[in-house]
């Protein structure tokens, strides 16, 4: 809006440039500078918060600037969680976090483009589609703990998978699919349509177009949103434990079907221990959480920046 | 250069859209043997309790070393700590026994275990009639157990120098539904109270915790004021106390073994007097009424499974339930005595429970003594 009432005023400044007081432009100029400094305090508001909470959780987890104990050793990594603080670590919940967020991938991004191929460019503009459509965006916004009761009904129950790696996947999974077809169908929206007419005019199929034009240019978008949606999945506990995710978990998964536990459920269990020393070892959880999260961030912009087309 | 990359993506894509599919069609065979862990388990105890007939009492570690198999525990929040620990040092002797812990709350575990779903469940109380229905209507029959004494203690800042000792009719004062928005002041308890408003902290109404505390306190269960700081992390009811003189508060004990200094306990008179919440007084039931018994159920099918057997013994052996004291725990345990007779009533498989509901408060275990 700001853009447009500059552009108005340039060309108003053209015609009447003689007119015009020049105290009413350094008043203009002033407001403008108002903006710009109160839009500076947002962000360094914003950013200054989010460096102090991660600066505590650093301390608290490594004991860096105020010289306590070190929480995020190799212990923390290759221990099972146990009741005594020096001797407890994350290692079940880390497996369980990568396992599960991968299965979660190659159920949820399959899945969710196909849809989003299907709604921008088979699928007719009839009332089932409408409806279809509307069915998605509200699923979108449905909380995560619906999605938790959904999967414990019909996956831990009735396909009787249990409380294994397989159910919590598959429930994270319908909790992202929603996500990623609307971002899919953003970024397929974008592929300019005279590229899909000139691709019929050389003689292509539909799904020749979809297959060689449409996708291809619009990959980037695709891989981003879905990444995005995948992070969002990763610090999800209130679906695992309605599916019955456990606490205490002394091995690592070996197939599908075993039990399993998340970072963000022994985070929440530890920060709700008597012992001091577990909020420590929490804060480390934190850290190791923050990390997998930022690292699929960073591919997300490395995919987009490397397939992204402009025209 | 872009044609390999997009013949690359293009085929990552593919294998996504295909390991899902043969992980399904795998899955799919693999889902009878393991899927549900009831009937696995069972599966595999049949052959093995042909070839090692159940032991009653803990194997020794050769035979503990050779056991494997599954053990899934749910239920209450409470009794998790104990049942946690036991699971870590059982792993040690039995590495390829896999016990996993889960916590649902009391209520939650119940309705798990009477659908068959876990193994043993731990509980805060002594299962409800209905929950008992629920587990009739399935067909779960269970061994009921009691595993150690848990106190709970009311705690109030250690600046607060007018409080040593509350009645429980005190404590009905404050917290009955009736004090709603009516006693907000400490002078309202007790004449010679200070005038200092009255913040009052506690567990939310799904804990049993919560349960337990209004049913002993105010004789009904769940009947209490509404307008007080409720939270189901203990930390949460801690760090509120330790930072307000004028707060009261209540949790388990364990939370007040391991933050000596920052709140102080309250001792209670339940009609004999005042009694100081410590390891004793709540061992010999003299800390009443706010001590309860907690139990884990054993699901009458998992019990013939030699690696629940080995588990359970372990768990009321005298290796493990000399733990249960220590801080790290910070449960009280029962008399070696008890202990004995309920690792009896296991292995004798002993099925129903000995507890009537309503009996919760105030409730000895002289009757799992045996006859």
């Amino acid at each position: 809006m700001s853009a447009q009432e500059q552009l108005g005023v340039k060309a108003q400044t053209v015609e009447t440039n003689v007119d015009r007081g020049s105290g009413n432009l350094k008043w203009r100029h002033f407001k403008g500078k108002i903006l710009t400094v109160l839009g500076w305090f947002s962000i360094v508001f914003g950013l200054g918060m989010l460096l102090v909470l991660i600066l505590d959780v650093v301390n608290k987890a490594t004991g860096i600037f105020s010289g306590g104990t070190n929480w995020l050793t190799w212990e923390f990594f290759n221990n099972f969680d146990s009741r005594f603080p020096a001797r407890a670590g994350a290692k079940a919940a880390i497996y369980g976090t990568l396992y599960t967020i991968t299965l979660t991938i190659l159920f949820a991004f399959p899945l969710g483009v196909a849809a989003a191929i299907y709604l921008e460019e088979y699928a007719k503009d009839n009332w089932f589609t409408r409806l279809v459509e509307i069915n998605i965006s509200n699923l979108a916004a449905v909380p995560s703990i619906i999605y938790g009761l959904l999967g414990l009904q019909v996956f831990v129950r009735w396909f009787a998978f249990g409380r294994s790696i397989l159910a919590g996947a598959l429930t994270l999974a319908l909790l992202v699919v929603p996500i990623i077809i609307v971002a899919s169908r953003e970024s397929i929206r974008a592929v300019p349509s005279s590229l899909r007419q000139a691709s019929y005019a050389l003689g292509a199929t539909r799904w020749q177009t979809v297959w060689h034009v449409v996708l291809p240019q619009s990959i980037g978008g695709i891989l981003t949103g879905s990444i995005l949606a995948v992070s969002r999945a990763i610090g999800e506990t209130a679906p695992l434990i309605t599916i019955g995710a456990l606490t205490f978990v002394p091995f690592l998964p070996r197939n599908l079907f075993d039990v399993f536990t998340v970072l963000p459920i022994q985070i929440f269990n530890w920060t709700s221990r008597p012992n001091d020393d577990f909020r420590a070892l929490a804060a480390a959880g934190i850290l190791v959480l923050l990390t997998i999260l930022l690292t699929i961030n960073a591919l997300a912009i490395y995919l987009r920046n490397r397939y992204q087309k402009r025209y | 250069m872009v044609g390999n990359a997009k013949r690359w993506i293009y085929g990552l894509m593919l294998m996504a859209l295909l390991i899902p599919m043969i992980a399904a069609c795998g899955g799919q065979q693999q889902a009878q043997p393991t899927a549900t862990t009831a009937p696995a388990a069972q599966a595999t105890a049949a052959p093995a309790s042909t070839e090692a007939a159940p032991a009653p009492t803990t194997p020794p570690a050769s035979e503990l070393a050779s056991l494997r198999g599954d053990i899934l525990i749910d239920g209450s929040s409470t009794v998790f700590p104990v049942i946690a620990a036991a699971a870590e040092e059982f792993s040690a002797l039995a590495p390829n026994v896999r016990v996993s812990v889960g916590i649902s709350g009391t209520g939650g575990g119940f309705k798990k275990f009477c659908n068959g779903e876990t193994d043993i469940s731990n509980a805060s109380r002594p299962i409800r009639t209905s929950e008992l229905e629920a587990c009739k209507a399935n067909g779960i029959e269970f061994i009921e157990l009691p595993i150690a004494y848990d106190g709970l203690s009311v705690v109030v800042n250690p600046q607060n120098d007018w409080v040593t000792c509350l009645t429980v009719e005190e404590l009905k004062k404050m917290w009955e539904p009736d004090a709603q928005g009516v006693v907000t002041n400490w002078n309202q308890i007790r004449d010679g109270f200070p005038n200092r408003p009255l913040t009052l902290l506690g567990p939310g109404t799904d804990s049993g915790t919560f349960d337990y505390f209004t049913e002993a306190i105010m004789g009904k269960a769940k009947a209490s004021r509404g307008d007080f700081q409720a939270s189901e992390d203990d930390n949460v009811i801690l760090i509120g106390v330790a930072g307000d003189v004028n707060a009261l508060g209540y949790f388990g004990y364990a939370y007040v073994i391991e933050n000596q200094g920052r709140v102080k306990p309250v001792a209670i008179d339940g009609g004999k007097g005042c009694v100081e919440p410590s390891f004793e007084t709540i061992a010999n039931g003299t800390y009443t009424p706010l001590s309860r018994p907690l139990f884990i159920y054993v699901r009458k099918e998992a019990a013939e499974r030699p690696e629940v057997q080995a588990f359970v013994n372990y768990v009321f052996g005298e290796e493990f339930t000399a733990e249960i004291q220590t801080p790290e725990i910070g449960y009280v345990a029962l008399s070696k005595e008890l202990y004995a007779a309920i690792a009896k009533r296991f292995n004798d498989r002993v099925l129903g429970t000995l507890v009537k509901e309503g009996e919760e408060v105030g409730l000895t275990l002289d009757r799992y003594l045996g006859k």
